[in-house]
């Protein structure tokens, strides 16, 4: 378009220009500020949601407890569930993507740089208006699966608030899932064939896939759910004609493949952090690729196993145990093939490499309590029950949490430059460990001994044993909380120090540990060619005759630093832009207009979205980026 | 505790989920862990098998990362790398056909047990079950009989519960709940605008406990339920009794002065007392429990208080204080504050502790 | 950075990349209100259902629909061929012909009202407006798109050269098309057959 990058002076359509300071956050398009913005947002809302648990748990430490009213507590098990899901595994995945996608497969930057920055400030908005509830009336308090007619049949408009605020989230996930996809398919180094691809890019692409076809199905229910409860139409409510399991089905067939979209990133960054550590290659990489693959497909099949108690009837609850059964084929590789890339190592146990193992270890226990929800009669017996809290506690947090840990410890140095502390890591670690299985493991008993999930109290009728099953897994929750401030002061000491990581500091595989330490704006002064898998490796390393591998003479850093000596004359990257900021902030007030029938505050939010389009069309673009 | 059911509620054949289960003293009577008919022995045969084999492939995986981390952690010895394998292609097969082997062999016996599990067995006794946000209603249709929260069944005999959602007030307004006795049966969704089946039976006799377990909103936890399973013979006399009119008070008591109030004030917007007519006045409200026995009952309010005088004075004072509900949204969402004087709760809590 | 589409892993546009995924995307959106329409096809609430309809009348706005993406294919070659002229002369008669249809919708939706189907009468008619009504949101913002282009060709914003452009909001535009082929079959046509 112009041919200029810089547009002329007094234009409206100016591009801001500054990279530093606070201002420069506010319009980047870098995708490492907006990887480490999506990560400290996601970070501040684990805080919250955090709190919430541990105020769950404080009125649960006792029977007949009365800490937390119900309306209270059905507000924040509701919200707890949501924002972990949505506003912390979901978002840190997205930090990890920007972060590392463009990094791994050798790129500058993402497909879309702007689309990228909208994508976390629709996040951050949706978010702020999810929570603004609390102030306007009252948080959502149907669950986090909002269950119809429960969630548009009852008064106050708390579950208005989670059909626009999951909405106004779900158009963040669509775009990023769009840009990523793009990015892998379309901007990978020359060499880097699909099937040399870091593991982590191919979990990234299964779960933008995911994302793309299942947020329409979640966007297309909570339309419905609105209407219901905004415009009083009667898509699931029974008086009318309408069908409350419809909202069952559109929701779990979002739901279920969003239960991969939690988990993957974790396996993903997992599959990459063994090999580091434990000085080999992932054992039998395709496999764990196609497992991956395999897991996403077969996600779309399995929806009704959330749905076992409805009677749906004899035939459909068949089929629906044999594919959530055999879902569980693929996940087993993925087990197998970890365990036996630690197997004949040579283990060092920095605290990435702990996290990742707890992470095998763990995700495993939730799998095989998975595999006991498809035996159908049985499972009549666990849903809705703490069983399946301490199911799901054991994937998403056993196995996403735990992933995300490692992440963090392991690419700290290159997204900070500054390496975490490794003994506050274990500390961390260890507290984090027992505090949560101190948490989560008695709540499969607590399950089995008849508790059921939702409740604000529990009475004593349930037994001693229930109430001292509770007390356990409180007490590992301050434990967790304890990890978490370990956690905290650790990123503290580390920002406060002067130390600067080495580029390269555990000898790692993939391209991202290719680039210096801070990463430049642009990553690479030369993009690499790729001939291998595990590039950077091989950069490093040869193997010899018997397989064992030796150090390539020149060593890598020095190769690297000759690299870095030929600069190309030019490398354009896009300018910072205000519109992604204006586009997205056009959407909270959209909702607000919706919840609150209100035509002034629907037409504010519009005048936004449209500035932001037409701005974001007429500005004008950085040379070369058309 | 001397009786069986204590006794085998130790469930020792969980010992090995974590050695703590040993710690797991006798449990109160809501678990799963000890199943007291067929629909509950069933699901728990099933669940042992699969227990047994999760906890062997538990160990396996478990064991071979222990021996991993202890066997290959890097001793700082020496600098050379380890071998660089990259896969073993029959390892991989192997533990792709393993398991799935080992899940075909689990599915067979699961899908028989759906299949059987939803017939409807040969002479069982229908009781139609209406979950209403935050009580249950029980109706005996052959025998004409009306009651809530506590449900009561002939031991030895299957139960065909065919249940459906409403507001009392509003028919298919509701929310979807779910009842659940462990001890006799898994869950089953109970939904507004469809019938679901669940089929139960207690081999013995016993009071068990068990509760909604689909959120339904504000008083979910207070969702309670009862089964009490009764010898047949006595089974057909709690019919018979339940059946009748409610018993009258003597007149100039306590109790009939509750009556007249009962009668005179806005109970009967809401609550049923079959077969009394009071000053031209019959009790038919359907919005709240039918109270017709209500005294034969041991608890109420969502079975979450023990029917006695100090329980109901103080329900009858400010019933939205002692269990949450929202009458002032909706009416059928629970009983309002009806700012009755103390002499007024005195004559009715009387009243209703004589309606046996 | 630059995007030419030879130096991409694909050999495609990124732009390109993009809209196929988000069209993917759209597909399942469109299912899934398609299958709660025929969830509740039947579930009129003793209000009217698919008697209502207007074969004919819907047949015509359909057609011009349709027609509009031989229009739309006219604008592209135009544009590749740096003919800005005749570009946006079948821009704007795409366009139009969208803005017919719309017209058409209205006029359909304010009969329907009047003969006592409106969004609240039943599932039927909530399933009804919400496939159509969103349908028709989706020809609207195309509508806007081609009225863009077309201004900011006339201002030289959109060069000759940048044919992709009109490539991509025609990709929309003949997705839209098709996805109304789906709905007047399956909401209109079989119902009343």
């Amino acid at each position: 378009m112009a041919s200029s990058s810089v547009a002329p002076s007094g234009s409206v359509f100016r591009r801001p220009l500054a990279t530093k300071g606070w201002g420069s956050w506010l319009t980047t398009v870098d995708h490492k500020k907006i990887g480490k913005m999506y990560g400290f947002t996601a970070f501040a809302f684990f805080l919250i949601g955090g709190l919430e648990a541990v105020f769950i748990r404080l009125q649960l430490a006792e029977a007949d407890a009365s800490v937390l009213s119900a309306e209270v507590y059905n507000q924040f098990f509701t919200m707890h569930g949501i924002t972990m899901i949505f506003l912390v595994v979901m978002p840190m995945a997205a930090a990890f993507f920007n972060f590392l996608i463009p990094l791994q497969i050798g790129a500058r930057d993402v497909a879309f740089p702007r689309l990228n920055a909208f994508s976390y400030w629709a996040f951050l908005f949706g978010g702020l208006f999810l929570y603004s509830s609390f102030i306007f009336g009252g948080a959502p308090n149907g669950g986090w699966f909002g269950y119809a007619p429960l969630s548009t049949s009852t008064s106050g408009l708390n579950m208005a608030y989670y059909g626009v605020g999951l909405q106004i989230l779900g158009i963040s996930s669509l775009a990023a899932s769009v840009n990523f996809i793009t990015t892998i398919l379309n901007m990978r180094a020359p060499g880097l064939t699909m099937m040399r691809l870091p593991v982590f890019i191919w979990m990234s692409l299964v779960v933008n896939f995911l994302l793309l076809f299942a947020m329409p199905v979640i966007a297309v229910a909570l339309f419905q759910l609105t209407f219901d409860k905004v415009f009083f139409t009667s898509f699931f409510q029974a008086a009318t004609g309408g069908d409350p399991v419809l909202w069952q089905h559109l929701f779990w067939l979002f739901g279920h493949p969003e239960v991969y979209i939690l988990i993957l990133p974790a396996m993903g960054m997992v599959s990459e952090i063994l090999p580091v550590f434990s000085r080999k290659p992932l054992f039998g990489y395709a496999a764990v690729v196609f497992a991956g693959a395999a897991i996403g497909f077969m996600g779309w099949g399995v929806w009704a196993h959330h749905m076992f108690a409805v009677g749906l009837g004899p035939v459909a609850n068949s089929a629906f145990a044999l594919s959530t059964m055999f879902i569980a084929v693929p996940t087993g590789i993925k087990i197998f093939n970890w365990v036996f890339t630690m197997w004949g190592g040579k283990i060092r146990f920095t605290t990435p490499m702990l996290f990742a193992i707890g992470f095998v270890a763990m995700f495993t226990i939730g799998g095989l309590s998975g595999v006991m929800h498809a035996i159908v009669p049985h499972d009549a017996q666990q849903t809705d029950t703490y069983f399946v809290v301490a199911h799901f506690h054991y994937v998403l947090f056993g196995g996403a949490l735990f992933g995300i840990m490692g992440g963090m410890y392991f690419w700290w140095p290159k997204l900070f430059g500054k390496m975490l502390d490794e003994r506050l890591g274990k500390i961390h670690f260890w507290l984090w460990f027992v505090g949560f299985n101190l948490a989560f493991g008695p709540m499969h008993i607590a399950g089995l001994l008849g508790q059921p999930r939702r409740t604000y109290v529990y009475g004593e009728e349930l037994g001693s044993s229930v109430e001292r099953w509770n007390q356990v897994s409180t007490l590992g929750s301050l434990i967790i909380v304890v990890s978490v401030v370990v956690f905290i002061w650790n990123a503290w000491k580390t920002y406060r120090s002067d130390e600067i990581a080495p580029h390269d500091p555990w000898d790692a595989r993939t391209l991202e540990w290719l680039t210096p330490t801070p990463v430049p704006e642009h990553n690479f002064d030369v993009i690499p060619t790729v001939t291998h898998r595990d590039e950077f490796w091989h950069r490093k390393y040869a193997e010899d005759d018997a397989g064992r591998a030796v150090p390539v003479p020149a060593g890598a850093s020095e190769d690297h630093a000759a690299e870095h000596g030929e600069h190309e004359e030019h490398i354009h990257m896009p300018d910072p832009s205000y519109w992604p900021l204006v586009l997205s902030a056009g959407l909270p007030f959209i909702g607000y207009g919706v919840i609150y029938k209100s035509i002034i505050w629907a037409v504010i939010g519009l005048v936004l979205l449209l500035t932001g389009v037409y701005g974001w069309q007429l500005e004008p673009v950085a040379e070369g980026d058309e | 505790m001397g009786d069986p059911r204590t006794w085998r509620c130790r469930a020792r054949w969980l010992l090995p989920l974590a050695a703590v289960a040993a710690l797991s003293a006798c449990s109160g009577e809501q678990t799963a862990l000890d199943p007291q008919g067929p629909f509950a022995e069933r699901p728990d045969d099933l669940f042992r098998v699969v227990f047994w084999i999760a906890v062997g492939v538990f160990v396996l995986v478990q064991g071979l990362i222990i021996v991993a981390v202890l066997k290959f952690r890097d001793r700082g010895d020496d600098e050379t790398l380890p071998v660089q394998t990259h896969g073993n292609t029959k390892l991989e097969i192997l533990w792709t056909v393993i398991p799935a082997l080992i899940l075909a062999g689990i599915a067979v016996p699961t899908v028989q047990s759906i299949f059987e599990l939803s017939e409807e067995p040969d002479g069982a006794v229908t009781i139609e079950v209406f979950g209403h946000r935050w009580w249950w209603e029980y109706q005996y249709p052959e025998a004409g009989v009306e009651t809530a929260n506590e449900m009561v069944i002939p031991v030895g005999r299957p139960v065909r519960l065919v249940m459906t959602a409403e507001e009392a007030d509003q028919p298919d307004v509701g929310v979807i709940h779910s009842f659940w006795v462990p001890a006799l049966a898994g869950k089953q969704d109970v939904i507004p605008g469809r019938i679901t089946t669940l089929n139960i039976q207690a081999d013995t006799e016993g009071r068990y406990l068990g509760q909604c377990a689909e959120y339904c909103g504000l008083s979910h936890a207070n969702m309670r339920l009862r089964v009490i399973a009764v010898p047949p013979d006595e089974f057909d006399q709690w019919l018979e009794e339940q059946a009748a009119d409610a018993p009258r008070p003597d007149e100039g008591t306590l109790e009939a002065e509750g009556e007249q109030l009962f009668f005179g004030g806005a109970c009967v917007g809401c609550h049923a007392v079959r077969g009394v007519e009071v000053d031209g006045t019959r009790a038919t409200g359907n919005v709240g429990p039918d109270l017709t026995h209500f005294a034969t009952r041991e608890e109420f309010a969502g079975a979450i208080f023990e029917v006695n005088e100090d329980n109901l004075a103080e329900w009858l004072e400010d019933p939205p204080a002692m269990k949450p509900m929202t009458p002032d949204e909706r009416p059928s969402l629970g009983m309002p504050d009806l700012g009755l004087k103390p002499d007024e709760i005195r004559a009715l809590v009387a009243y209703l502790l004589s309606l046996t | 950075m630059s995007t030419a589409a030879h130096e991409t892993s694909l050999g495609l546009d990124h732009r390109k990349v993009a809209i196929w995924a988000f069209l993917g995307s759209e597909f399942l959106f469109f299912g899934a209100f398609i299958s709660s329409f025929l969830l509740y096809q039947n579930d009129v609430n003793e209000g009217p259902g698919v008697e209502l309809f207007d074969i004919p009348f819907t047949s015509v706005s359909s057609f011009v629909l349709l027609m509009s993406s031989v229009t739309m294919v006219l604008a592209h070659s135009a544009h590749v061929r740096g003919d800005m002229r005749r570009m946006r002369l079948w821009v704007l008669a795409t366009a139009f012909q969208g803005m017919v249809f719309i017209g058409g919708q209205v006029f359909e939706f304010t009969t329907f009202v009047k003969e006592g189907m409106a969004f609240t009468t039943s599932p039927f008619s909530s399933a009804f407006f919400a496939l159509t009504g969103f349908h028709g949101a989706h020809v609207t913002v195309g509508i806007l798109m081609l009225l863009s282009l077309a201004g900011l060709t006339k201002l030289d914003r959109v060069k000759p050269d940048q044919h992709i452009k009109t490539e991509m909001i025609g990709l929309y535009w003949h997705f839209v098309d098709i996805i109304w082929i789906i709905i007047f079959t399956v909401v209109y046509l079989i119902p009343a057959g």
